[in-house]
């Protein structure tokens, strides 16, 4: 690995001073799976790391009255071990449970994944189904943005020079909903999704009307791609498998996906159209059953 | 070249305090600085889990985690399973069951093999082989070292 | 799992001991490549080739040497041409040595992307690995080769303009610029497939794949003033190493000696010098001892693959269920230099079965990727994927049970093979009937679930092994052997010297000699380890017991000729009163002309075939074409299991690799022949969840070739997998596989293909 300073900020302004001070020369470290890795195959060079840990607000992780906060800098596995979190946020569960294995769930981060903007993340599909905004701070102040604006192609991120993540954070769910997270891999774990999903439900008191819907598909264009048509369809119709379907169907025009390693254009495209129905009724499953 | 950073933290409950270098990964350190080398490499990017070690209670891949980042932390390796000359369960189990072949993972899926027990003291077959999914072994298929995990789980219910 | 009945004459082969190298593999201490380390140590780091065929038009090491920390570079020109040429390299191979030199760094051409190109020594491997990304190459890049029909195909670019075609196990030919053939055959293959009732005709094409070994390859070097260099390294044979270095770096083998650490896996892919000759060489240069250590990529880029392959294969049966012709072509990958196993690949490919009319074909095929090595059983899953497939067919054609087509046509103990001589003794017909009558075999299926069988085949190998007993005064024994322990083969050996000496197992301390302390001993390899280097152990110990029974008779004041030996008990035969335990005996040696110690070398040729039937039940998600494993059941025949749970590792072992073999594993290069997947995330072998408990049934018909019976049992293991899955999925959805990896995309678009057929 290349050679490098590591300072371990203790406060945010301290944090952003150097940010401010050294561009983009200076990496913050979260969990440090994306980035200890990357620096290793040298596709990663800062001349400063500066160790996200000890901020005290990127440690944030509180459940209020309007929400769920997420500090950039807490694990994937404080998350899901968190028993209110589960039960009000089960597709965060889905989607944090399955990084890596138990040990990188134990230092990855909600935030390196949505800062690391690789377009197979698997939290950021959640994240958008879920209507999660990413509150920023950096040299001119605070500003926030909905999830699905934040990354911009593959490892391109909306942030400004010597801007950070604070946190995200998600509205409470409404009443009658559910969200459900998959992705599609090869193997049973340890993989990158070949394809993934998440969508979020609103339904009527008597569960059987879509209220209205959100659907997030990733892994199938340059960033996790929020299908706003795909839930906008399902408004104010009835919870049926032709909806679904018809949801499907409009996923799979939009994504945009490329052939590699991993997959092709005609299998994801494919895959969108499943993953969107099977996250839909999952979604709608949960809906049903109070969000469990 | 940057200056070395000092660490201070506890491996195996005892203190340890050490100079490194803020490249060095944690594998590295103990492995080179501390001479630890009970613990592995086998792919240097989180995929194997053959550096599986715990941190603060928590099982990680010790190669996707700087040295500079244990100041403070209590680190536990596989040479510290083993007290005052007793095996840990699972020690004896992964030998009594034939739970390894070349040996080489294994220090690795002791570690994540205790992580497990620690937080689910009666696993499930499908609990074990998720919490081990971060673990690759090449030569048993998995089924010895299964079974050497649900033993172990017995031996300490039958400890307690 | 089914343990087999200790036979009653047997006291210590047959049970299940725990392995005297365990508890320093539980407790962190035992010593791989990576954990040995001796003072003023450098660290080497490898440049390699960015290009998968590419020619070398200069290289300047200057920026990089004038890096602080930096003691030694090395490239091609510092390596001599090799003195002597072909060299057998066992498992009934040669290779031409040029082409290991070559393979060790390039000279002049580069033929695989990851080929050496150059290495550095510094200080520590963080300023190695900088010093490599200083070292400019200017190549001229050719066009890749990146498959066998590609690479047959008139006009294909061409690796070497001369090559010595090689062998493993039979010679090829030079037929086509980047291909040598062989063939063989038996009857009238025409007339065969006219008297055929059915045909079924088949192309397959099977990827590249690896061991897949989680420790990488690991070694270090140091050189003495006399000249002598010692290399220690995580192989599976020393002496194999040692031979490499010894003719790469042209030094006296007496001069190279070679201690084997602890290995972290092999599978066949750790016999080969890759790093060893580099470490050397940097050793010398530097004037200071040196480690190598490749990295994971590295490792996946550039040690050798198993042969991506294309085969056709016809066959013919009667109605009645006789199989009366195969015509059989194989085109294997050999790499980027000649000699795969595509010898092995043929023969494999249907001796199980009695054809009477066969005609097989195979081409050993240059492409731009590493040199192909053994893996478990070289050659044999790719044609058994192939076979199996086609067996399944034409049962269904003939409306027969496919386990009863194949019992109707299994190769018997006696039977004449297509290689012209006798079937050693083989239960194969017993060991069918077994899958019949197990419970799995009629087990209820589910929609969308399959059960698919596969019978298959291995040799194993036999080759040169080296054994060395030594008595204590107190009765133990010190055993010591030329055997890489890759498995536990320290106890299988132990286990076989107790049995053979009349003591227990706990008596015998096993220790793996280096090339300068043990005889010669190829490699840990062929499934040969506790087969033929137990065969060393046993001779040893036949010498050791007839020493100690000419002591007894010194002793005894009478003749040699009149001490009975049972089971270590020393009797005299003339009177009852002398007896002498192993213990007993073994106190007196010192004092009867002193301590006794026996070496045996042996080159046994009566391997015992290894024959497996699995059982396999999928499922196949049939909206994304993903299958799951659901049941496995493993049937093999181990000759004698000497240690039954290790027989059973080895078999789930194997059965887990040939899974991911089967379903995920590949190479997967881009255009210009870069390796795309070279990390354990995308090179995606078998996770814990991906697989079900591997159920195992352990037949025992005995080897003859051996004196408790035994067979090895490695590597057959890894060939059924592949092509059960593939006939479990036609049983499940009614699609026919016909290439690997049967990857969920493949799958799915079989399904799309089958939709769009019915519609
Ligand atoms: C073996 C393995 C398996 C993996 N499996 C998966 C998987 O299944 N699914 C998946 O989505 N990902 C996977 N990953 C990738 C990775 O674990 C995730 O993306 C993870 O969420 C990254 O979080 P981190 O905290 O480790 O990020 P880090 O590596 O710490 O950071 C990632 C990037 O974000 C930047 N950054 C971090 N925090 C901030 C901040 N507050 N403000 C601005 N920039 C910041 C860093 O500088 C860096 O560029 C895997 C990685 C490994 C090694």
């Amino acid at each position: 690995m290349h050679d490098f300073q590591f300072v371990t900020p203790g406060t945010l302004n301290e944090a952003l001073k150097l940010l401010a001070k050294h561009g983009a020369s200076a990496q913050l470290l979260a969990g440090g799976t994306d980035l200890i890795v990357k620096m290793r195959v040298r596709h990663a060079r800062p001349d400063l790391v500066l160790d996200a840990k000890h901020i005290p607000e990127l440690n944030v992780l509180k459940l209020d009255g309007t929400g769920l906060t997420i500090g950039a800098a807490v694990s994937c596995r404080s998350i899901y071990l968190d028993e209110r979190i589960a039960a009000r946020y089960p597709a965060l569960v889905d989607c944090t449970a399955l990084i890596g294995g138990i040990q990188i769930q134990g230092r990855a981060t909600v935030g390196g994944n949505l800062c690391n903007a690789a377009p197979s993340a698997d939290t950021i599909p959640a994240l958008i189904a879920l209507g999660a905004m990413a509150h920023l701070r950096g040299p001119k102040g605070k500003r926030q943005l909905p999830v699905e604006k934040f990354c911009l192609g593959p490892g391109k991120t909306a942030l400004r020079k010597g801007e950070m993540l604070i946190h995200v954070r998600i509205p409470k769910p409404a009443k009658n909903s559910g969200a459900f997270f998959l992705r599609f891999i090869p193997r049973n774990e340890m993989d990158i999704a070949v394809v993934n999903a998440a969508a979020a439900v609103v339904l009527d008191a008597r569960k059987t009307k879509f209220i209205s819907a959100r659907i997030a598909i990733g892994a199938a264009a340059p960033t996790p791609l929020y299908v706003e048509d795909a839930g906008a369809v399902l408004a104010d119709e009835p919870v049926s498998e032709n909806m679904i379907a018809e949801a499907a169907r409009i996923a799979s025009d939009a994504v945009r996906p490329i052939t590699d390693m991993r997959g092709t254009i005609e299998q994801r495209r494919d895959l969108a159209a499943v993953l969107t129905a099977r996250a839909l009724r999952g979604a709608i499953d949960r809906a049903k059953r109070g969000n469990r | 070249m940057s200056t070395k950073k000092r660490v201070a933290a506890t491996v195996n409950g005892d203190a340890a305090e050490f100079l490194c270098e803020p490249r060095q990964s944690l594998l590295e350190v103990l492995r080179e600085v501390l001479s630890l080398t009970g613990t592995k490499e086998g792919c240097n990017d989180g995929n194997c889990g053959a550096c599986s070690v715990i941190v603060d209670g928590t099982l990680v891949n010790s190669c996707c985690m700087l040295g500079v980042e244990i100041d403070g932390c209590e680190v536990e390796t596989v040479e510290g399973l083993a007290r005052n000359g007793k095996l840990h369960p699972l020690q004896k189990t992964y030998l009594e069951e034939t739970g390894m072949q070349c040996g080489f993972c294994t220090p690795g899926f002791l570690m994540s093999s205790k992580a497990l027990l620690d937080a689910h003291p009666d696993p499930s077959e499908r609990q074990i082989r998720h919490w081990l999914s971060g673990n690759l072994c090449r030569c048993t298929g998995y089924d010895k070292i299964v079974r050497a995990v649900q033993k172990a789980a017995r031996m300490l219910e039958a400890e307690r | 799992m089914n343990k087999p009945e200790k036979l009653p004459h047997f006291r210590v082969v047959g049970t299940n001991p725990i392995r005297p190298d365990g508890l320093d593999k539980v407790t962190g201490r035992a010593v791989y490549g990576d954990d040995f380390k001796i003072a003023g140590m450098l660290h080497g780091k490898v440049l390699r080739s960015p290009h998968a065929h590419a020619r070398i038009k200069s290289i300047d090491t200057r920026r990089a040497a004038k890096l602080p920390g930096v003691r030694a570079i090395i490239t091609g020109a510092d390596f001599p041409k090799p003195s002597v040429a072909m060299v057998p390299m066992g498992e009934g191979g040669y290779v031409d040595m040029n082409d290991t030199a070559d393979n060790v760094i390039a000279k002049g051409k580069a033929f695989y992307d990851g080929h050496v190109i150059a290495a550095v020594a510094a200080d520590n491997p963080h300023i190695a690995e900088e010093a490599v990304a200083l070292i400019d190459v200017k190549y001229e890049v050719l066009p890749p080769v990146m498959d066998v029909r590609s690479a047959m195909a008139p006009g294909a670019a061409v690796l070497h303009e001369t090559f010595n075609p090689g062998a493993f196990f039979m010679k090829t030919h030079k037929v086509l610029p980047n291909a040598s053939r062989l063939e063989l055959g038996a009857g009238d293959v025409a007339r065969g497939f006219k008297e055929a009732d059915v045909i079924v005709e088949r192309e397959f094409t099977t990827e590249t794949v690896h061991q897949g070994y989680i420790e990488s390859h690991i070694c270090t070097a140091q050189w003495d003033e006399r000249g002598q260099v010692t290399i220690w390294t995580t192989t599976q044979g020393a002496f194999a190493i040692r031979d490499q270095v010894a003719i790469v770096c042209a030094v006296p083998m007496s001069h190279v000696r070679v201690v084997p650490l602890e290995i972290g896996g092999g599978f066949g892919g750790k016999d080969t010098a890759y790093i060893e000759p580099l470490a050397a060489m940097l050793a010398k240069k530097a004037d200071r001892p040196v480690k190598v250590v490749m990295s994971r990529a590295e490792s996946l880029r550039a040690t050798g693959p198993s042969s991506g392959t294309f085969i056709r294969a016809k066959m013919g049966a009667k109605k009645d269920g006789t199989l009366v012709a195969a015509d059989l072509s194989f085109a294997y990958e050999a790499g980027g230099f000649p000699g795969g196993p595509i010898a092995a690949g043929v023969l494999t490919s249907i001796t199980r079965y009695n054809i009477p009319n066969v005609r097989l074909e195979g081409f050993d095929v240059l492409v731009n990727k590493p040199k192909v090595k053994p893996y478990r059983a070289p050659g044999a899953t790719q044609s058994n994927f192939a076979v199996e497939q086609v067996m399944n067919q034409l049962a269904e054609k003939l409306g027969m049970d496919p386990v009863e087509f194949r019992i109707r046509n299994a190769m018997k103990t006696g039977d004449r093979l297509i290689l012209g001589f006798p079937c050693p003794p083989v239960g194969g017909v017993e060991m069918l009937e077994a899958v019949k009558k197990h419970p799995h075999y009629k087990a209820p299926l589910g929609k969308n679930q399959g059960r698919g069988v596969a019978f298959s085949f291995w040799f194993g190998a036999g080759l040169t092994s080296s054994a060395e007993l030594s008595v204590n005064s107190d009765g133990t024994v010190q055993m010591c052997t030329g055997s890489c322990d890759l498995s536990g083969t320290r106890l299988t050996l132990a286990m076989q010297a107790a049995e053979a000496l009349g003591i227990d197992v706990e008596d015998v301390s096993p220790t793996i000699g280096d090339t300068h302390s043990v005889g010669y001993t190829l490699q840990s390899v062929g499934s040969r380890t506790t087969f033929a280097t137990g065969i060393a152990v046993y001779e040893a110990a036949q010498k050791v017991l007839k020493e100690m029974a000419g002591r007894a008779a010194l002793l005894w004041e009478t003749d040699p000729a009149n001490v009975a030996v049972d089971r270590g008990d020393f009797t005299d035969m003339n009177n009852p009163a002398h007896r002498f335990t192993f213990r007993e005996l073994a106190d007196k040696l010192e004092h009867s002309g002193g301590p006794v110690s026996a070496q045996s070398t042996v080159t046994p040729e009566r391997v015992g075939f290894q024959l497996a039937a699995h059982l396999v039940d999928i499922e196949v998600d049939t909206e994304t074409g993903k299958v799951d494993i659901l049941r496995y059941t493993a049937f093999q025949d181990a000759g004698k299991a000497v240690h039954p749970d290790f027989v059973a590792g080895q078999i789930q072992g194997g059965v887990v690799q040939g899974l991911g073999w089967a379903l995920n594993e590949e190479f997967w290069y881009d255009a210009k022949g870069r390796l795309c997947n070279a990390s354990l995330l995308d090179y995606r072998m078998p996770i814990a969840l991906d697989v079900p408990m591997i159920d195992v049934v352990i037949l025992e018909t005995p080897n003859p070739g051996h004196p408790f019976g035994v067979r090895g049992v490695g590597e057959v293991p890894i060939v059924p997998p592949a092509a059960a899955v593939a006939n479990a999925i036609y049983d499940a959805i009614g699609v026919r596989m016909d290439a690997l990896p049967m990857k969920p995309g493949r799958v799915l678009q079989k399904i799309k293909e089958q939709k769009s057929a019915a519609a």
